[in-house]
């Protein structure tokens, strides 16, 4: 199915976002994610079924003033 | 001279940004000379395959301070709000500095979004360091959406050019006696630092002034000093200005010669 991860479109295979982590490579536990505006908890991913077209943002930390 | 904030009680009242620095080692040692307590960090996109935020943040734990997250670059309420819930989620902190920019060139904080944005994080347990202008309606305003600190400006972010308005400054000082006062943004030197902490502000938080100095950690060093000095000078009590001379030698017992 087609979703936009990061404002880039991309077809997956994976269901969750759990999943979707894992299919394109994100490692690490510094990761917060949401999906479509709304926050989903690290313990939330596994069960968060996407649907086409969802909007998924995947941020970490960086430098900031 | 211990500051408090929400509870936190530190000692440093330097709050330094981690951005810009020509690098990781820059970085580090800024933070170790400065004697800060508390970092600003941020949240951006993540690449993938990459560890880049990862990374970075195993450099922020081993120095061992508080991290205070931040909004920036966030122009709307929704945008902020949910940028600090991922903040909380990420950092396991309720603080959140919360940017909310309303003018492209000036970067000036969007006020009254700010204030909204500030009162829905309130309720939601965040504890909010608003990023503001020296406007008193609006801090009035913050403290009774929730804000326990203000962080107004004292002029635009990365400008260098230092306190642009002390009566404002001051008269927010006067006005918020109890509240903990945090000057953030514009400043460029350590004498600028002294000037508003001796107004009787509690901290300073900046950055570009030091990540942008020729050495980074000397910088750092140079405005904690800066802020202790003017710390110490505000608690000791400051000679206001006269108009005209007052001679510091007695002249009484002084010889007549003519």
């Amino acid at each position: 199915m087609k979703v936009i991860v990061n404002g880039e479109a991309l077809v997956i295979a994976s269901t969750n976002l759990a999943d979707l982590l894992q299919e394109l490579d994100y490692e690490g536990e510094w990761l917060a994610t949401a999906v479509n505006a709304e926050l989903i908890h690290r313990e939330e991913r596994g069960t968060l079924k996407l649907k086409p077209d969802d909007r998924i943002e995947i941020l970490s930390p960086r430098q900031g003033g | 001279m211990a500051l408090t904030l929400y509870g936190t009680t530190v000692r440093s009242r330097l709050l330094l940004g981690t951005a810009r620095y020509p690098s990781p080692l820059d970085l580090s040692a800024a933070v170790r000379q400065s004697g800060t307590e508390i970092v600003t960090v941020s949240l951006r996109r993540e690449t993938a395959g990459s560890r880049t935020g990862g990374t970075f943040f195993e450099l922020i734990r081993e120095l061992g301070v508080h991290v205070l997250p931040n909004t920036a670059g966030c122009h709307t309420v929704s945008e902020a709000v949910l940028t600090a819930k991922m903040a909380r989620d990420l950092f396991r902190t309720n603080w959140i500095k919360l940017e909310l920019i309303g003018h492209q060139d000036t970067l000036q904080p969007d006020v009254f979004q700010l204030v909204e944005a500030a009162r829905l994080l309130s309720d939601d347990g965040f504890e909010v360091f608003p990023y503001t202008t020296d406007d008193l309606v609006v801090g009035e305003r913050l403290l009774r959406a929730g804000c326990q600190v203000l962080m107004p400006w004292c002029a635009p972010i990365g400008s260098a050019m230092g306190p642009q308005n002390i009566l404002a400054l001051r008269s927010m000082r006067a006005e918020f006696p109890e509240v903990p006062l945090i000057v953030d943004a514009g400043m460029g030197r350590p004498s600028h630092a002294t000037t508003v902490m001796e107004l009787g502000y509690d901290a300073v938080l900046l950055n570009t002034a030091v990540s942008g100095a020729g050495d980074t950690a000397t910088m750092a060093r140079a405005f904690a000093l800066a802020i202790e000095a003017g710390k110490l000078g505000h608690d000791a009590g400051l000679l206001e200005p006269r108009d005209m001379a007052v001679p510091s030698t007695p002249l009484i017992g002084k010889g007549v010669f003519a």
